[in-house]
């Protein structure tokens, strides 16, 4: 592997504990290796569900029946949903890059509950492994969105049971790292970082945190009771047993909204590293961006409604619901100034990490202003539930924190493998991502509007060309992930040797080697300046 | 999209039109001046950064103003669906049901219509019940949408403002076939309507046979037709007696269709399965249904064969 710069030097990846070889990996409780771990998985089942997504753009080319049937289909878009939402984005920036990062960047040698950091990836890989086993053993692919609304979810005879069962012990991996994060950030904190001294992406994993340890139990024994009132038939839900429908929509959205955060607030903490970065620049406006990320996942706990805003509740919670809504949107504006204030008066690089973040804000802004038609009730009316929809939040999650996460994969890519990957390839890659993105979701804005429902195995003539269009864009996008990935899978071994600090970057991960020692530090650091410390003026220290 | 056909389109449309202009204002402003300032201060001008930290007045300014402009979206938003709840005392009422995979349309005495036919200019409140799972019921070009959710009562209202058809669809998934789940709305002239409304009305009051009311409310008729079309499994039409090509134990054999044939595609359906259909998709109906009622559904079958 790679070089050691001096010869005392001995990276992260060679170091060897009490195991070797691949139980080295596999029993490791080094956070980097961990964090690691997850990409490796992630990437696995990313592309799963980016294949079921990839067949369902096919399917839907054409109005009928054309590559699969109504229940295969119902059985794709509840797996890909499952994988995507559960495994995939709301695990992946904290598992991967806080794992890997956050003691880094807060001058710690590990998480604070290293053995139960491994323990959290064993609960992941599990739930994982069950959910994609649903879609193959017994009764079918559930078929009830990833959603699971009852009574239907009550009584398909597909497998249920084994989808929420995943959902739930992913449920408990995300509980655990989350507090595991919390504990590491109030007690590892390297002398001298006091809480203003931190980071912002630490940050970001803060509030995540806690919304991880407050929100995800609501939703796990809400999953429990759906599995109870399939099996013993008690009855919470299901209106058969005396239940109640919308009582499940509410317990299911007080996590799932919240869960909304846990998805882009470590993404928006990404690109809050790379712009000071990329631009020599202290971030603008530290403080302002830190209170939006506490009050996005203070005020992110009351909006659940407005999911549910067609659900028949009450006039009063409509109105309620919007009004908060609205107000969440306030702190995103905020973050959106503080960064492209960062890049006004900077000396700006345009190199890919860069390059993946100014996306981000694009396509962030708008899955933001069409998250606004969804806040506001009338508007909402329409394109509940339809592509609209669909289009939003592929371009929060996808866009968002999906461009977030590529962003971050090339900005500290030289830091975890101690190599470079290759600029013009990783151009070309981002060049059909970007396209093919927007080809394929900004036409589901289109037939949203005009009334195309979402989760339609088939549908109206009139709606094939936006349908086309959004196809040929899904093909494009997958062109771009496959060259983007190959370049930073083949860099990885192979690309050329990256110095310590190939960004000139200043919070701590830029000082210590690529890759890091099994300790992070020698001696753990001292920290007497603000995080984001490029020069020797006296405003900034 | 911006064709209403409903007094309620202003009002939604008045809002998309709101939050979409100051959408794109921003979202173009603000890209343009990411772009330029990448060129602008790009490393390559070799210009020294600057190291300015934040700037309270900023920070207070766009914290104000996108505050005030959401709010203003509130507003609009909240207008355009205020009226959605208050429905008028003369409106018209008429029950929607929706069950898997079908909507009805219950104007009272007996009288269902698979369509909804409406006349123009008159207030109509939907009153939404589910007899099974949950459903939506959308009328895009009416921008009306409520759920139907079973053991609640919700409803809806409009007032159709052009004469024509306009669809109706299911958007709250609802399994196997959702996405097959519609049906019109025909709003006519009133002279027009009225001449409907009689011929329906002496067309409904024959009750409905007890072997139909049996099959539609277990389900049956979501995947089996009563016209001959080809649904999830084989029409009913022209069943009853027919010689029927099946897959029993892997080979085909041909079986009269009797009553115990029908008993038995009943009980244990995946048996016997007609050749060109799937296996596994349908459940026994052991203790759903009764003895008695197999024969009263078998006795109903015969009779859609009469008149072929």
């Amino acid at each position: 592997m790679s070089n050691s710069e001096t010869g005392t030097h001995v990276s992260y990846l060679e170091h060897e504990g009490k195991y070797k070889g691949l139980l080295g990996w596999l029993l490791t409780t080094d956070h980097k290796k961990i964090g690691l771990l997850y990409l490796y998985c992630i990437i696995v089942f990313f592309f799963v569900a980016a294949i079921l997504g990839i067949l369902m753009r096919v399917e839907l080319i054409a109005p009928g029946q054309t590559i699969m049937g109504a229940q295969t289909y119902n059985g794709m878009f509840t797996i890909h949903g499952i994988i995507m939402i559960f495994v995939i984005v709301i695990p992946a920036l904290p598992a991967i890059f806080g794992n890997f990062f956050l003691p880094i960047m807060i001058g710690a040698k590990d998480v604070a509950f290293p053995k139960l950091n491994l323990f959290s990836f064993y609960l992941f890989l599990i739930g994982a492994i069950f959910g994609v086993l649903s879609q193959f053993i017994g009764g079918g692919a559930p078929d009830t969105g990833w959603t699971f609304y009852v009574p239907y979810s009550s009584q398909s005879s597909t497998n249920v049971i084994y989808a929420l069962i995943a959902a739930f012990i992913l449920g408990f991996s995300s509980i655990l790292t989350g507090l595991n994060f919390i504990v590491t950030m109030h007690r590892m904190r390297a002398p001298g970082m006091g809480w203003f001294r931190m980071p912002l992406f630490p940050w970001s994993l803060y509030a995540t945190a806690w919304i991880q340890v407050l929100a995800t139990p609501i939703v796990g024994i809400t999953l429990l009771m759906v599995i109870a009132e399939r099996v013993l038939k008690i009855g919470f839900f299901d209106p058969a047993l005396g239940g109640d429908p919308v009582l499940f929509q509410h317990l299911f959205w007080i996590y799932s909204h919240p869960a909304v955060y846990i998805m882009i607030l470590p993404g928006m903490g990404i690109v809050t590293e790379i712009f000071p970065t990329f631009s020599q620049k202290p971030i603008f406006g530290y403080t302002a961006i830190l209170f939006s990320s506490l009050a996005i996942a203070f005020v992110g706990y009351f909006v659940w409604g407005h999911h549910m805003y067609t659900a028949g509740i009450s006039t009063g919670s409509r109105w309620f619901f919007s009004f908060l809504t609205f107000l969440v949107a306030v702190p995103s504006a905020i973050k959106v100034f503080n960064w492209v204030s960062t890049l006004y008066g900077g000396s700006i690089e345009m190199r890919p990490p860069l390059l993946y973040a100014i996306s981000f804000i694009f396509l962030f802004m708008i899955g933001g202003f069409t998250g606004l038609t969804l806040g506001s009730v009338a508007t909402d009316i329409q394109v509940h539930d339809t592509a609209f929809v669909v289009a939003h939040f592929h371009y929060i999650i996808f866009g968002g924190m999906g461009f977030a996460f590529f962003a971050g994969m090339h900005y500290w890519f030289p830091k975890i493998f101690g190599r470079m990957y290759n600029d013009k390839l990783a151009y070309i890659g981002w060049g059909f991502l970007f396209t093919g993105f927007n080809v394929l979701y900004f036409p589901q804005f289109i037939i949203g509007l005009q009334g195309m429902p979402r989760r339609y195995f088939d549908y109206l003539p009139q709606f094939q060309t936006g349908q086309v269009i959004s196809t040929i864009g899904g093909f494009i996008l997958f062109t771009g992930l496959i060259i983007m990935v190959g370049n930073l899978v083949y860099h990885a071994k192979r690309g050329a040797i990256a110095p310590a600090n190939p960004w000139k970057g200043v919070t701590l991960e830029w000082q210590i080697p690529s890759p890091p020692s099994h300790e992070n530090f020698d001696e753990i650091p001292e920290i007497n300046h603000a995080p984001y410390f490029f020069g020797n003026t006296s405003e900034n220290k | 999209m911006f064709s209403g056909a409903s007094n309620l389109a202003e009002g939604v449309d008045k809002a998309f039109l709101f939050i979409f202009t100051i959408a794109a204002i921003f979202i173009i402003g603000i890209t343009a001046f990411m772009i330029w300032t990448v060129i602008h201060f790009s490393r390559k001008k070799g210009k020294a950064p600057m190291q300015f930290t934040g700037n309270v007045i900023a920070e207070i300014i766009w914290t104000g103003v996108p505050l005030v402009i959401v709010m203003v979206m509130f507003y609009f938003g909240w207008h355009g669906f205020a009226p959605m709840r208050n429905v008028p005392a003369d409106a018209m009422k008429i029950t929607a049901i929706g069950r898997m995979w079908q909507w009805e349309f219950d104007y009272g005495n007996g009288m269902k219509s698979k369509d909804l036919v409406l006349p123009v200019n008159k207030a109509v409140r939907l009153d939404l019940k589910s007899e099974d799972v949950n459903h939506s019921l959308f009328i895009p070009a009416f921008r009306v949408k409520e759920d139907v959710i079973p053991g609640y009562s919700n409803y809806m209202w409009f007032i159709p403002t052009i004469v024509g058809d306009y669809e109706i669809l299911c958007t709250e998934y609802c399994g196997l076939l959702h996405s097959s789940m519609l049906a019109k709305a025909r709003i006519k002239e009133q002279a027009d309507y009225d001449k409907w409304f009689a011929d329906f009305k002496s067309e409904a009051v024959k009750p409905e046979p007890d072997g139909y009311l049996l099959i539609r409310n277990t389900g049956c008729i979501a995947c089996h037709s009563i016209d001959g079309t080809k649904l999830v499994g084989p029409s009913f039409t022209g069943l009853y007696g027919s010689s029927r090509v099946v897959v029993k134990n892997g080979s085909e054999v041909t079986v009269i269709a009797d009553e115990n044939y029908i008993k038995n595609s009943i009980l244990n359906p995946d048996l016997e399965i007609v050749t060109g259909f799937n296996k596994g998709l349908m459940k026994s109906y052991q203790e759903i249904l009764k003895e008695a009622d197999i024969k009263t559904i078998a006795d109903y079958l015969k009779t859609l064969n009469e008149g072929k």
